[in-house]
């Protein structure tokens, strides 16, 4: 018997950074092209919208760098007017497509983002709650679910939108359209995570560490807060990640539906709205890229999440 | 119960959303006005007694008057209504039968290059916007081919109550590019759902026994195995098929489709409350009547609901 | 006759940075009319050789040497259809659990009429009249009606049946039995097995059996094959295997079997392989408390407890329905004390343990621990100094540990709750407890994942006595691990026993377990105390004619060899 408190040497766990390195994870995103693909659109479309007034040529919602001589300009062609060439071309105002595309993504993912957190906040808690607790809690919350569930999150969200519209004063509305948007798509989609993560809570809470905690006199809070999140926490990943592609649909649909962003902060939504005008005339760069961009950050986030799903799945190996 | 609640909300959305007294008499009103409309429309009773009255109104089919059109908000519904049913029908009948039949073929197929095509092609589908598609297909099959209309819905004969364009070859082709762009979707939703859920299915031991005791691959797969996918699937499918009416909103809103969806994005943006209640109720009518259909369903395909 | 002839078989799974090799090597024959046990320890490659002669092998695995020969011919490298040819017309197959190997959907008839027709080419009357035939010969007496009924109709052992008829349906040569008793209730276990017998003899098939259970071989095959980590270490018949093994692996299986006649001091050396079996209860004697407490005084006593659930909720209590799964029960558990209870499942044994440990509340009675209630729920001073005195260890040691959670943070949360400890005294205390359960200090970073079954129970027990309990529940604690490792945790169980004079309450449905473990056993049936006496009388003269049945049960282990055995 050697003295005990002392690690051996040899023995001393590898750093946080290795350990995820050489995670199973990791071997199979290293060993998926699609899922590395995938994660460098993500990674590339989220940064230049973050680092959009860097990156962007010009300020599209700058009055003074505008030029209405600009306008219609095709892509890669100089204006007939003014000279000034635009790498995908300009839009009715003479705003810079290639610009206004990136501000747009960055209210896009605004939205995406803080609707996911709103509804992953929402969903992970009433699910948790829901799943340790069960009986009346449980069939409260889950009716509630069931009741939203059987209307599409879209027009849950179009109702939510309509309903803000008519108390919120008409002066403030332009402000508020963004929050209202994200609330309206957060609240439409918190089903998702609290059915997944009540399932998966239902099936913790049998588990015997559970009971084992509860022998130990710990609290209900800390048993579902210590030990059940971190057991649900991968299902709840899975369905974030495409959460976020179907939020970002969702504000490009509302927008497009002229429910969504105000035209002072247009998303892709209302670009694409926008360029839709402009279709039949022949402007086709004006829809073109904004939708391209829209369908490319989607199915790299949906690429992701399915990807996600399947290595996270324990029973697919 | 589904239709008291949504019938609770879409009521206090009636009752809270601005006064509709302000909505109804506009800004010129005397005071007796609007004490005259309060009793007329029995604003001044007890909360519960206006809600019992706004449900056993509904029942009847009135729904009150459209703030914006001043006509009954029923006869607008019942004017719009076929033209989103015929969409959603055909749409419906697209999306089920090639679903479940590419679910079972790339659940089949599981590594086969047609079956992976189709599975990352479906992603590229779940990915596009239901707008993005409609907008693409009208640039290809109206503008760039000129195939086919690429709004409105043709010519309608009415049957009575009924407009249907079924029976002119212009409502006909007016309806494919809608009924795709519909479709499509709920298609892919379906399909990805039949071959999890198939796969899944294949998995368990009664399908290993199935092979161990040498059955054909055939009745493996249809015979045990479809069976056991289609109760999962019966679900979520009618859940799904009841969405299409829902998402027939932006399908008509691109194509100018004039169908109740239509109606309900005009009465967003112009606050029209009881139009937008209508199409609330209307819309869970629905889906009781599919969740009805899914439970009989249930009860047909699993013996183990019966005793 | 030789009908299967398997010549140094070996398959492999390859994965991510090595070859898994399931099986190497392997080579065994099945003749007509024999059971041919294969028994070894799970990862021992006996149910890979089943798939492997199945044609059945899950992806990615794939035979990598040797060859299969059914009655000389060739069958590994067969294609896809040959292979279904062969399989379920010569070759039939048996599945573990009854609940999960028959369609849910389609009826019993059905599945045994669609069998037949293809591999017999009868028309649907014969057919018909052929199924009817089989589930007669199975036992399934009231056949006409049972043909119209659907899975969930029939209970877990006439399920058994009906796969075991679907087995039949082709008049198979060789039938692959992969444990098809385990999941069955003992009583229901000794019939199908006998079933099986027969049926070997009557229609002179050959039966492999795969299983883990030493009893179900020595009392059932004709022969055995024992495996280990994917290599046959032995085979002959299985008096010869049974009685007198020859290799090591053999003789230390043999010796970890715990006997139904006999009682043992504690079990021999069950290490080969090199496996720890280090348990250090020196060391834990020397930190631990003196016990204070008075041997005459029962330091548990439970009375009269009741526990009833909802089986239907109704919003008029009364028309609720409740099952009573204990009723009325009452015993006390002595200091120093091992308190076993047996019975079958269902019979209210665990929950009984979870009444008592507080994670069901009680709905009559009450519970005395050292003279003091603790089954009042609004006493919480008192409950709180309880939960410090008792611990648990739990059945199944892959879900009593939390998965996400470090094993330093699991053995300490004990000690941080009831804050007996300052913070540097906690990892002291931890790494304490690691080194004496066997698994050493450094293990303490590491997740549970990164253990076997037997070492997770190690980190289960030194969670238990992280708070130096008086008082142990132990709920089924070996039942899902294998026989050398069970041997392992028994010992230590009975070194803590004895050393730390720790009092047990000790939860099984294995009786020759309880008999090597327990000085006084309950035995419960339907929520009931049937009786209750000392370990020996109990064996010897049972006063029931339900234990006597459970007794009679029990596997006969004749002819095991008692090499080594310390016998009390």
């Amino acid at each position: 018997m050697t003295n005990t408190s002392q690690p051996d040497a040899q023995h001393k766990a590898p750093s946080r950074l290795a350990q995820f390195w050489g995670s199973d994870i990791m071997w199979k995103f290293r060993h998926s092209p699609v899922a590395i693909v995938a994660f460098i659109f993500t990674a590339l479309l989220v940064l230049s919208a973050v680092f959009a007034p860097l990156v962007a040529p010009h300020n599209p919602f700058d009055p003074a760098s505008l030029n209405l001589l600009n306008g219609f300009t095709p892509p890669m062609e100089p204006n007939a007017f003014t000279g000034d060439a635009f790498l995908l071309g300009t839009d009715d105002q003479g705003r810079d497509v290639f610009s206004t595309i990136l501000y747009g993504m960055r209210v896009s993912l605004f939205v995406g983002f803080a609707a996911v957190s709103l509804g992953l906040i929402l969903g992970v808690s009433l699910g948790l709650v829901a799943g340790y607790f069960g009986g009346i809690v449980d069939a409260i919350i889950m009716r509630v679910a069931d009741v939203q569930l059987t209307f599409p999150s879209i027009l849950v969200a179009m109702l939510i939108f309509g309903i803000a519209k008519g108390v919120t004063p008409p002066e403030y509305r332009d402000e508020m359209a963004i929050w209202v948007l994200i609330i309206a798509i957060g609240l439409s989609d918190w089903v998702q995570f609290a059915r997944v993560v009540r399932g998966a809570t239902l099936v913790e809470v049998r588990k015997e560490y559970v009971q084992a905690a509860r022998l130990i006199g710990r609290s209900s809070r800390s048993i579902i807060f210590g030990h059940i999140l971190r057991n649900v926490l991968s299902p709840v990943l899975v369905i974030a990640t495409i959460s976020l592609a179907l939020a970002i649909i969702a504000e490009a649909t509302l927008s497009f539906l002229g429910v969504g962003a105000p035209p002072t902060q247009p998303s892709l939504g209302t670009l694409i709205r926008i360029g839709q005008q402009y279709l039949f005339s022949g402007e086709w760069w004006i829809l073109l890229f904004p939708a391209a961009t829209l369908l490319l950050l989607a199915l790299s986030v949906n690429l992701l999440g399915d990807w996600l799903r399947d290595a996270l799945n324990p029973k697919l190996k | 119960m589904v239709l008291l609640i949504v019938g609770f909300v879409a009521f206090s959305m009636f009752n809270f959303v601005g006064d509709p007294i302000d909505n109804l008499l506009g800004q010129e009103r005397t005071l007796e006005d609007v004490e005259r409309l309060r009793a007329q429309l029995g604003l001044d009773k007890p909360f519960f007694v206006q809600y019992w009255a706004f449900i056993s109104n509904a029942m009847e089919g009135n729904f009150g008057m459209s703030y914006r059109q001043g006509r009954p908000v029923a006869e607008i519904i019942a004017e719009r209504a076929p033209a989103t049913l015929e969409l959603a029908l055909v749409s419906a009948v697209f999306a089920l039968v090639l679903g479940v039949m590419l679910g079972i073929f790339t659940a089949i197929k599981r590594d086969g290059f047609i079956a992976n095509f189709i599975m990352t092609t479906s992603l590229v589908g779940v990915s596009l916007p239901t707008f993005l598609i409609g907008i693409l297909l009208i640039y290809i099959f109206s503008v760039e081919l000129g195939w086919l209309p690429s709004f409105g819905r043709g010519e309608v004969v009415d049957i009575g109550f009924w407009s249907t364009g079924f029976l002119t070859s212009s409502g006909r082709l007016s309806l494919i590019l809608p009924a795709i762009t519909l479709g499509l979707f709920q298609m892919t939703l379906i399909m990805r759902l039949v071959r999890s859920e198939m796969l899944e299915v294949l998995r368990q031991d009664y399908i290993r026994f199935a092979r161990a005791r040498g059955l054909s691959e055939k009745s493996i797969n249809f015979r045990h195995a479809l069976k056991n996918t289609l109760v999962p699937v019966i679900t979520v499918t009618g859940l799904q098929l009841g969405s299409i009416i829902a998402f027939a909103i932006i399908t008509e809103t691109v194509f100018q489709w004039p169908g109740v969806g239509l109606l309900f994005i005009n009465a967003v943006q112009f606050v029209d409350i009881p139009v937008m209640a209508a199409y609330l109720m209307l819309i869970s009518v629905m889906f009781v009547t599919i969740n009805l259909l899914v439970d009989i369903l249930y009860v047909a395909i699993d013996p183990r609901l019966r005793s | 006759m030789t009908l299967l002839d398997i010549k140094n078989l070996s398959v492999d799974f390859p994965s991510r940075d090595k070859i898994f090799k399931a099986v190497s090597n392997a080579s065994l024959t099945v003749q007509a009319g024999e059971i041919h046990g294969l028994v070894g320890e799970s990862g021992a490659g006996k149910s890979t050789i089943g798939a492997a002669i199945m044609g059945l092998i899950e992806r990615p695995g794939y035979i990598s040497g040797g060859e299969i020969t059914f009655k000389e011919e060739l069958t590994s490298g067969l294609d896809a259809d040959a292979m279904r040819e062969l399989r379920g017309k010569k070759i039939s197959m048996i599945f573990q659990d009854p609940l999960t190997s028959l369609n849910p959907l389609l009826t019993v008839g059905d599945q045994l009429i669609e069998t037949i027709q293809t591999h017999l080419g009868f028309n649907k009357k014969q057919a018909l009249a052929r199924a009817h035939e089989l589930l007669v010969r199975v036992g399934i007496h009231d056949a006409d009606a049972r043909l119209d009924q659907y899975p969930h109709q029939f209970s877990g052992g006439m399920r058994q049946r009906v796969v075991i008829a679907l087995a039949l349906c082709s008049e198979p040569d060789v039938i692959v039995a992969d444990e098809p008793t385990t999941a069955l209730d003992v009583a229901v276990q000794a019939q199908i097995l006998e079933l099986i017998r027969d049926l070997t003899i009557e229609r002179q098939v050959g039966v492999i059996l795969i299983t883990h259970d030493m009893g179900v071989i020595a009392d059932t095959t004709d022969r055995v094959t024992v495996m280990y980590m994917g290599e046959v270490v032995e085979t002959g018949t299985t008096e010869e295997i049974m009685g007198r093994p020859q290799h090591e692996y053999t003789k230390s299986l043999i010796s970890a079997v715990p006997r139904p006649q006999i009682k043992l001091r504690r079990f021999s050396q069950v290490s080969y392989g090199g496996r720890d079996t280090r348990f250090a209860i020196e060391e834990l004697v020397r930190n631990w408390p003196q016990s204070n407490n008075d041997p005459n005084k029962p330091l548990l006593s439970v009375s009269n407890i009741t526990k009833k659930f909802p089986l239907a909720r109704s919003i008029i209590p009364s028309r609720s329905t409740w099952l009573t799964a204990v009723d009325d029960v009452s015993f006390d558990i002595m200091p120093g004390e091992v308190f076993g209870v047996v019975g079958e499942s269902g019979s209210g044994k665990s929950t009984v343990a979870r009444m008592i440990s507080g994670l069901y509340q009680l709905n009559g009675g009450q519970v005395t621990f050292d003279g003091n209630i603790v089954s009042d729920p609004s006493d919480k001073e008192a409950q709180a100094r309880f939960r410090r005195e008792i611990q648990m260890i739990f059945q199944d040691p892959y879900s009593s540990l939390n998965p996400r959670m470090r094993v330093a943070d699991i053995i300490a949360e004990p000690i941080r709750h009831h804050k007996t400890m300052s913070g540097s005294d906690v990892k002291y205390r931890v790494h304490e407890l690691l080194e004496q359960v066997g698994l050493g200090a450094a293990v303490e970073k590491k997740y549970p994942h990164e253990f076997s079954g037997g070492q997770r129970q190690r980190i289960s027990i030194a969670r238990a006595l992280a708070t130096q309990p008086r008082f142990l529940i132990c709920d089924e604690p070996t039942s899902a691990l294998d026989v050398s490792i069970q041997a392992q945790i028994l010992n230590i169980l009975k070194d803590l026993q004895e050393h730390l004079g720790l009092t047990m309450l000790f939860i099984s449905h294995d009786l020759p377990v309880v008999r090597q473990m327990c000085d006084r056993v309950a035995v419960m049936q339907k929520g009931k105390v049937l009786e209750l006496q000392d370990t020996e009388s109990l064996f010897a003269n049972p006063k029931t004619n339900y234990t006597r049945e459970l007794l009679d049960l029990m596997p006969h282990l004749k002819g095991l060899s008692e090499e080594g055995l310390e016998v009390l």
